[in-house]
């Protein structure tokens, strides 16, 4: 189905936070720490306070009031610690974007600097094993003896891959405006992947009752997670408009948006794998070392998927954090699934080029019936059909295993095979649903962040109703709509579409109204391990003059349940295929060490693929019935294209040249230090 | 960004007159306008010179005249240039975008500053931005800087692509100035960074370049290319702008060598061509002056890189061009 709003986004009227017309707006601009650790000792802001149009200055120095539990990347000013650089000291709020940015840079900040240590390495005295990884699974794992299962190997691999700090860069800047009303109730346009839990995280921060703050957010121009948290811009509007008596907008340029909006840790992860001579794996095990912050614990997942995807007798994951003075990471796309997967299926290349097996077998023979960390039994599991439906639309049956041995040219070509993994999950939701002038309305506090969610809730209000689509006016990006979970976790079609069906079921019984509220019926599912499969193939060509690694082709098969709508989940896995192919091969920020914080902050540095990098990106999928996620039977789409394609173009750059590269991205530099 | 003055100038000479310190000239504006949004550039008067009559491309004997307003897509497409400076052209499309090469002008470009991340962060220290505060990218991200004839002050590269394919052309700049008119060959223009990595060029202050002229295409084949992780919209890791004339007798009449990428300017590889010139057309040879031209480098850690590529360019782009 076309996309409902896409007529008033190509034409430019879609509305997104910073554009609604308020009048009497003021505009806050932040001022950001220089050093990565330390105190604020004062705050010279006599000369910003006299500029023209200065209606406030923010900081440390008159801490405003704020929940004593506020989450500390959210607590803005409440301490002169400086955690790390970038992080909001101050702030002006002027008449114009222009004066409130003139005057923050004539703020002057004096720190008493601390040394800082911002580098994650191996053998960090500082690791340790933290209670939970993200969202709320154990941090280590053991199932059966794997030193044993090593030992007893016919073939074993002993790997370490390591990942860059990677930066999401959604085309919408962070932005957000804050309303006070006369009686205190505050309404926020904000960009956001989650209009109730935004309010939810507003509220308890500026500690006023749900009741009184609003959180409108109809158009939102990508997240890819991070606006799936409340960011500190939210924050800062909502102060800086209570300190001006004035609204007040805020718009994070694209450098601030590096420093304050996450990131997603950078990894080291050591994989030990062992398998008997016919490839059934004896052993694995995945460590993941990562970092997170002095404020906040954030915990990527990375080892988990060894949890979900392979049969073996024995299994170890473990994670390690370190504090350092940086920003806290946060969600970024397939968070833990996308880098833990990029180091798992390279390492079962590995080990196939050690066996001399062809990667698909491996993973065909190593395929499971039961979640090898749970025994529980999967709800559906079409990993193998992926691959042999992927090796046959690829071609792969004539594939020469040899590496470094097609050349066309100065062009060395490869193909490789990555396996994909991402849960299917759902969170309790509500929805209203009512008849109006023989239409029907359908309210869901829903985020649509270009995914296609608006288009997809109403294709499945209308085919619950037995209704035409256009008959369908479905409603979302308000809080003061029915309560809904945020759009993360691929759970978003999944927890709003279950309310959503349920509503109008209703309202069909009905026939005036239908109300839904999901919580019960989620608590009744069956336990069962729920996730969507996948097979990503590459084709790379690698210069050997250049180094430069270019991909003709690229091809992803899904098993994700049923498929809502075919035009938006096409974008969605290409789109994830298309990021996969830039953590491959370009994305990088860098962390400065000398000085804290990051570099590369912007997008002519910050390298994403542009359309010449991706010619050819297949996405297709299976049908798959399963009756026990949901009742639309889907599995989430938004995040399981970007898990493995990295590791499927890593896999072909070795099939090309010859050269197995551990860390990412795979750069000319790093090729050609191989030749 | 900093309030600022804007003028638009009548003509080249009232542009001149109407400069003072503080004073930059704006032509496209597709990298001075970024780097005042920066804070990097904070100039107190805009002078723009876009609109001024410097926009046409004309054919002087066997010359080719391009006036310094002339847009870079416009280049690129004309006709002459096409069929007689085809490398111009080709190191032009490998530059920015569509929508950049709309905007951006011939004298923009060569006078564009260095991408070098310190250079664009005001809060970091660097010595082309703020003299004497030091270059933290020796130290830290110089992934994609100098490894020739950079100095302790400033391992900053020329972003050009137009540029490399301008030195190896020989092209000559014309510019008007408060002394007067003169010419500049383009070698020449840009200069090494020593002690005062501020300055960039030759030019002097009021200086504004005019024109672009091209003396007759150099003999024999010719190419640019450009390499980059990304397949567009990067600036180059490092590019290569090349002639070759070889002999019947398999001599090698005239070589021309320029490299992109590598250096605080479009590094014209003189030592390869001196070597070249005269010699066989072999890749021993090829392999040879590559080498001798990448021994005075000075890499560091993570540029290192670019010398085994600036040597697998040169020779395999001198192969391509041999008969």
């Amino acid at each position: 189905m076309n996309r409902i709003e896409g007529r008033v986004k190509v034409t430019g009227l879609a509305t997104y936070a910073a554009e609604y017309p308020i009048e009497s707006v003021a505009y806050a601009y932040p001022v950001q720490s220089l050093v990565a650790k330390g105190r604020v000792v004062r705050v010279h802001d006599a000369e910003a306070r006299e500029m023209p149009g200065v209606l406030a200055v923010l900081s440390c120095a008159d801490p405003p009031r704020l929940a004593e539990d506020a989450d500390p990347e959210l607590a803005l000013f409440q301490s002169g610690d400086v955690a790390y650089r970038g992080q909001i000291v101050a702030a002006v709020v002027a008449d114009t974007y222009e004066n409130a940015r003139a005057a923050a840079a004539a703020v002057r900040v004096e720190y008493d600097p601390d040394d800082h240590d911002v580098t994650l390495r191996t053998g960090h005295p500082g690791f340790y094993r933290p209670d939970v990884v993200n969202p709320n699974y154990p941090a280590d794992t053991v199932k059966g003896d794997v030193e044993a299962g090593l030992a007893g190997a016919a073939v074993s691999v002993d790997v370490t891959y390591s990942t860059p700090v990677l930066h999401n860069n959604p085309m919408e800047p962070h932005a957000a405006m804050a309303v006070w009303d006369p009686e205190g109730r505050l309404l926020v346009y904000d960009s956001t992947q989650g209009a109730s839990p935004d309010r939810d995280t507003i509220a308890q921060t500026l500690g006023l009752p749900r009741e009184d703050v609003r959180v409108v957010s109809r158009h939102v121009g990508g997240g890819f997670g991070s606006k799936g948290s409340t960011r500190p811009h939210a924050v800062l509007a909502a102060l800086a408009a209570r300190a001006a008596g004035r609204p007040v907008k805020i718009a994070l340029t694209r450098h601030q948006m590096f420093d304050v909006t996450g990131y997603r840790t950078p990894t080291i992860q050591r994989l030990r794998l062992g398998a008997d001579a016919g490839g059934r794996l004896t052993a694995v095990e995945h460590l993941a070392y990562e970092q997170t912050s002095t404020l906040v614990e954030f915990a990527e997942q990375t080892a988990t998927p060894a949890r979900v995807m392979y049969a073996t007798p024995a299994l170890r994951t473990a994670h390690r954090l370190v504090r350092l003075d940086v920003a806290t990471p946060s969600w970024m796309r397939a968070p833990g699934e996308c880098p833990g997967m990029y180091a798992l299926e390279s390492a079962m290349d590995e080990l196939a080029c050690a066996l001399g097996m062809d990667p698909v077998e491996l993973r065909v023979v190593n395929d499971a019936d039961a979640e090898p960390e749970s025994g529980l039994p999967f709800s559906s599991r079409n990993l193998v059909l992926c691959l042999r439906e992927g090796a046959r639309r690829f071609g792969w049956r004539d594939r020469d295993p040899e590496p470094g041995v097609r050349r066309e040219g100065e062009w060395l070509v490869g193909t490789g095979v990555a396996a994909s993994t991402y849960p299917a999950r759902r969170r309790p939701a509500t929805a209203f649903a009512f008849v109006r002038d023989d239409d029907y309305v359908v309210q869901v506090a829903a985020a649509d962040i270009g995914t296609g969610a608006r288009t997809a809730l109403t294709r499945i209000a209308a085919e619950t109703l037995g209704v035409a689509p256009g008959r369908v006016h479905l409603e979302l990006g308000d809080s003061d709509l029915p309560d809904a979970p945020v759009a993360g976790g691929s759970m978003g079609t999944s927890s709003w579409g279950s309310a959503v069906v349920r509503a109008c079921e209703e309202l069909k019984e009905d026939g005036k109204e239908g109300r839904a509220d999901t919580t019960d019926e989620i608590k009744g599912d069956a336990k069962l391990a729920r996730h969507a499969f996948g097979a990503q193939f590459a084709e790379v060509r690698v210069s050997s003059v250049t180094g430069e690694i270019r991909v003709p082709r690229l091809l992803g098969v899904f098993a994700a349940g049923r498929i809502v709508d075919g035009k938006l989940a096409r974008s969605q896995f290409i789109g994830g295929m298309t990021m996969g192919l830039g953590m491959a091969l370009m994305e990088e920020t860098l962390t400065d060490e000398e000085f804290g914080g990051f570099l590369r902050r912007d997008l002519a540095q910050y390298h994403v693929p542009a359309c010449a990098d991706v010619p050819h990106v297949e996405a297709v999928w299976l049908d798959e019935q399963d009756g026990e996620l949901n009742p639309m039977g889907s599995k989430g789409i938004g995040e399981i294209g970007i898990v493995g394609t990295a590791a499927a173009i890593g896999n072909a750059v070795h099939h090309a040249t010859g050269h197995r590269v551990r860390e990412l991205p795979i750069t000319p530099g790093s090729i050609l230090s191989r030749f | 960004m900093k309030p600022f003055e804007y003028a638009r100038a009548g003509s080249p000479s009232d542009a001149v007159r109407r400069y003072r310190p503080g004073t930059m000239y704006l032509g496209g504006g597709t990298n001075l306008v970024d780097l005042m949004r920066l804070g990097v550039a904070e100039p107190d008067r805009l002078v723009d010179v876009s609109r001024l009559p410097l926009d046409a491309i004309e054919q002087a004997g066997d010359r080719l005249r391009v006036g310094a307003a002339v847009r870079n897509t416009d280049l690129a497409a004309d006709p002459l240039v096409r069929a007689r400076y085809p490398m111009l052209a080709r190191a032009v499309l490998a530059g920015a975008s569509g929508q950049v090469r709309n905007m951006a002008t011939v004298a923009g470009n060569l006078l564009q500053r260095t991408r070098c991340a310190y250079f664009q962060d005001v809060g970091r220290p660097c010595n082309k931005r703020r003299p004497g505060s030091g270059c933290p990218a020796i130290e830290g991200d110089h992934t994609n800087l100098a490894v020739l004839g950079a100095s302790d002050s400033c391992v900053a590269t020329h972003p050009s692509d137009m540029a490399v394919a301008l030195a190896a052309l020989d092209a000559e700049v014309h510019v008007t100035g408060p002394e007067g008119d003169r010419i500049i060959p383009m070698p020449g223009l840009h200069r090494l960074p020593g002690d005062e990595p501020e300055r960039d060029t030759v030019l002097e202050p009021g200086d504004l370049i005019t024109a672009v002229e091209l003396p007759a295409p150099p003999p024999g084949a010719s190419t640019y290319r450009k390499v980059r992780e990304r397949a567009s919209f990067a600036f180059a890791l490092v590019s290569i702008a090349a002639t070759l004339d070889v002999g019947s007798d398999g001599v090698v009449n005239d070589c021309r060598i320029a490299l992109g990428s590598v250096a605080h300017v479009p590094w014209r590889a003189e030592r390869a061509e001196r070597l070249l010139i005269g010699g066989p057309a072999t890749g021993a040879a090829f392999l040879r002056a590559a080498e001798a031209e990448l021994e005075q480098a000075r890499p560091l850690p993570r540029n290192a890189y670019k010398l085994p590529l600036a040597r697998n360019l040169i020779v395999a782009t001198l192969e391509e061009l041999a008969p």
